[in-house]
């Protein structure tokens, strides 16, 4: 008997959830964590002012945002993916295979990348040589490539405080990783002479010695924050000679627990990366799938209102939080009101 | 009587035994473990002081909130231009288009009070949450009538205000900080001073959704609430049934042979299995192979049951096996039936351990965030109440842990104290489950 009462709530289970299956509603949304806080102003905003429901915005980092994006197309499957790096060819691959073909890239603004330290702590001007002498796992050395050697700050560079090296970088995962390893440790790379020493190694080849610039050492002196930036200050707060990577916004926002350095002489502000001044800054994007655009209701409105002036614009609220607004937004306009797609013609 | 010797034990008046060296020895010991063991409580009694403390001295400050009273007049050339009053009209000026009123409502304000302040209207403004614009707006969407009076508000004030009546945010801590300034502070005092800015109770902290990044001050923890509420239905429509109907099949009907033997270890082993396993597990058959909606209660509860169903399993069949033989023995002596036996006399007098299973069964599913993570349902989300109980189930919702998880990774530190204070309620909910389940436990259960 109970063996029947069994199947038949097994049943039950099965009718719930053909007719659940019903058509989507509202947008949504995953990806990057440092997209995160502009996407979920635009989707509070764009709920109080339209009559979709508010879009669900999810993070998780740029990489695994795009993963779920190239799942596939259907309602089961995300209309958005918000990334703080440009989509990669592998990826879009990826996403051809799994029949994502028509892709729109919107780039919303820029952020800058700062590098801070305890309020209580030592201030920091850097260079990004001095983050690739102090992280990297092969360095310069009297014309000889030999294991990082350095100690302390006071070894990369002499102005420096003699505290032991503790820094706490964003994981592979994360967008923010990327721009770090290119605009910091690979200048710095390339500055300081051990490129083309690592080129040499490497039998001229441009790429591998790329790879190796960006390797960085095992020893614990650098350590990969895979959470958000919250952990990232969290470790500072309890090691107060820790130094961290942050997101420009989340730095404005903890303005009384951090003390941000300099890079390359250059305050980090909004101003100083709209002019291109301060060096490491990156795009923030975020991708819609064309085919779920008529679809999912909301969702062409969603992008459009995203990168609206009133909203991305220099005097928007995603500019007040943080963010750099573009200053080519009409075109990014343009675009999205086209739906043009990913490779334009095909 | 003397000592007979030196090394014998000292006489008690009052026993004749007398203590050898071996016997003293076990006795210390014995007294030295009694002192590890009250050190051990005691230690873990100040952990949980400290823990109680730091969460409530965290915490209690998300219930109160900063408000600013102010009146509003909603001017008609702005909100309808044509004056005809058409709902559709009205609706295309959005939050942006609100602000001026807000603007001018605290210009006039600050004229009628007669303060004295160098801030430009736009700097006044920013006193107050970035949520009063659509406060405005839905008000005057349900209101329509009222365009062209002048109406009493009460806004929520900007995060740093609250933080500044707090006294987390200080005019050393803004030393650097572009959002408020020291001038907006002496204003906020001045208000102060006048009655506009009072701190009160924050009820829409308990009732209200999820606000985004730049609004903490808006942020409550209600909407998450209802969705954990439907996930624990689910969990309770579908664990208990299920996980009931299997124990009393395995424990009195099914045949002792080595498949049941499979099947028991088997319920043992689930029930230690770790709960992002059945996350997974969830998004591959109920969201990519069943095609249920992402972040739908429906789906979080589904992936609850299946970790909450090895809880009940294992506890019914405990309390089944507690009634004694000869109940069963009893009623099958006086011609039930198997099934008669079961249902009639069994299960009745299991059913107060069955329950207390199930209720802390509940509770553990109730605070529980990492399967919930890969089926969608943490982020921005809990943001639109739902309205029916079907959009209640398959809507998207986040969970109470899921919505606390949440505010602490955000930047602004007002979030972090919104997390505590999410804290707060779930533990509230989480004791008092566990006290009815304490309770129905201690009257109804029956010893033999």
């Amino acid at each position: 008997m109970s063996f029947v009462k069994l199947s038949a709530s097994a049943l039950a289970i099965a009718a719930v959830s053909a007719t659940a299956a019903a058509a989507r509603d509202q947008v949504q949304v995953a990806g990057s964590s440092t997209v995160l806080p502009y996407a979920s102003i635009v989707a509070e905003a764009f709920g109080e002012n339209f009559d979709f429901p508010t879009p669900v915005v999810e993070s998780g980092g740029s990489s695994a945002g795009l993963k779920r994006f190239c799942e596939g197309v259907g309602e089961n499957t995300i209309d958005v993916a918000n990334a703080s790096r440009k989509i990669k060819d592998s990826e879009i691959a990826k996403c051809a295979e799994a029949g994502v073909t028509d892709i729109i890239e919107v780039r919303i603004g820029y952020d800058g990348i700062v590098f801070a330290s305890d309020i209580a702590g030592n201030s920091y001007e850097f260079t990004p040589d001095d983050w690739f002498l102090a992280l990297s796992d092969k360095v310069l050395v009297d014309g000889e490539l030999v294991d990082n050697p350095n100690v302390t700050w006071a070894d990369v560079n002499p102005n420096f405080p003699a505290v032991d090296i503790q820094a706490f970088i964003p994981g592979t995962k994360h967008g923010t990783r990327e721009v770090f390893e290119d605009k910091v440790i690979l200048a710095g790379c390339e500055h300081t002479g051990a490129f083309d020493a690592l080129k040499a190694a490497n039998g001229d080849d441009k790429k591998a010695a790329e790879k190796a610039c960006i390797g960085l050492r095992t020893d614990g002196k650098s350590v990969d924050i895979d959470g958000d930036y919250t952990e990232t200050l969290a470790r500072i707060e309890s090691n107060k000679d820790g130094i961290g990577v942050f997101g420009l916004a989340f730095y404005e926002n903890n303005t009384d627990k951090l003390q941000v350095a300099t890079m390359s002489g250059i305050v980090p502000s909004t101003e100083s990366i709209a002019t291109g001044e301060y060096p490491v800054s990156r795009p923030l994007f975020f991708y819609v799938k064309k085919a779920h655009i008529g679809v999912i209701p909301g969702l062409k409105e969603y992008a459009e209102f995203f990168v609206a002036d009133e909203i991305a614009g220099p005097d928007g609220p995603l500019a007040e939080y943080g963010l750099v607004s573009d200053p080519e937004l009409s075109d990014t306009q343009g675009a999205v009101a086209d739906e043009a797609v990913l490779g334009g013609n095909s | 009587m003397t000592d007979i010797s030196q090394s014998g034990a000292p006489k008690h008046a009052s026993s004749l035994l007398s203590k050898d060296a071996r016997t003293a020895k076990r006795n210390r010991a014995e007294s030295r473990f009694k002192l590890y063991g009250i050190l051990a409580i005691a230690v873990g009694l100040l952990m949980l002081i400290t823990l109680v403390y730091n969460i409530v001295s965290r915490g209690t400050g998300a219930f109160t909130q900063t408000f600013v009273t102010l009146d509003v007049t909603l001017a008609e050339d702005k909100l309808d231009k044509n004056g005809n009053r058409n709902l559709d009209e009205i609706k295309k000026v959005s939050t942006f288009g609100y602000a001026p009123l807000i603007k001018d409502a605290i210009s006039s304000e600050v004229e009628k009070l007669g303060i004295q302040t160098d801030l430009s209207a736009k700097d006044q403004a920013a006193i107050l949450s970035k949520s009063a614009a659509a406060q405005l707006r839905d008000y005057v969407i349900a209101n329509p009538d009222k365009i062209g009076e002048t109406v009493q508000f009460r806004f929520l004030a900007n995060s740093r205000v609250d933080g500044y009546m707090k006294g987390r945010v200080s005019r050393e801590s803004i030393a650097n900080d572009k959002s408020i300034s020291p001038a907006q502070l002496d204003f906020v005092d001045q208000l102060v001073a006048d009655g506009v800015i009072v701190k009160s109770f924050n009820l829409d902290f308990i009732f209200g959704a999820d606000a985004s990044d730049q609004r903490p001050e808006a942020a409550g923890i209600g909407v998450s609430m209802i969705g954990s509420l439907f996930m624990m239905l689910v969990v309770l429509a579908l664990a208990l049934p299920i996980g009931v109907a299997a124990s009393i099949y395995l424990e009195e009907f099914a045949p002792k042979n080595w498949i049941t033997d499979i099947i028991e270890v088997n319920i043992s082993n689930l029930a230690a299995v770790p709960s992002i396993v059945f996350g997974i597990l969830g998004l591959a058959v109920f969201i990519n192979y069943m095609h249920l909606p992402m972040s739908a209660p429906l789906v979080g509860g589904l992936v609850l049951t299946l970790m909450t169903l090895p809880t009940i399993i294992i506890s019914t069949r405990a309390s089944l096996k507690a009634v004694p033989p000869s109940i069963r023995d009893a009623a099958l002596g006086v011609g039930a039936s198997k099934m008669q036996s079961v249902f009639h006399h069994v299960l009745p007098l299991a059913a107060p351990g069955i329950l207390t299973g199930t209720i802390i069964g509940l509770a553990q599913a109730l605070g529980e965030t990492a399967p919930l993570l890969l089926i969608g349902m943490v982020g921005f989300i809990a943001s639109n109440a739902p309205d029916s109980v079907a959009s209640g189930l398959l809507s998207p919702n986040s969970a109470m842990p899921a919505q606390i998880y949440e505010w602490a990774k955000r930047a602004d530190p007002a979030f972090y104290e919104r997390a505590w204070g999410g804290i707060i309620i779930l533990l509230i909910f989480l004791v008092t489950m566990n006290t009815v389940a304490v309770i129905l436990r201690r009257r109804f259960e029956r010893r033999w």
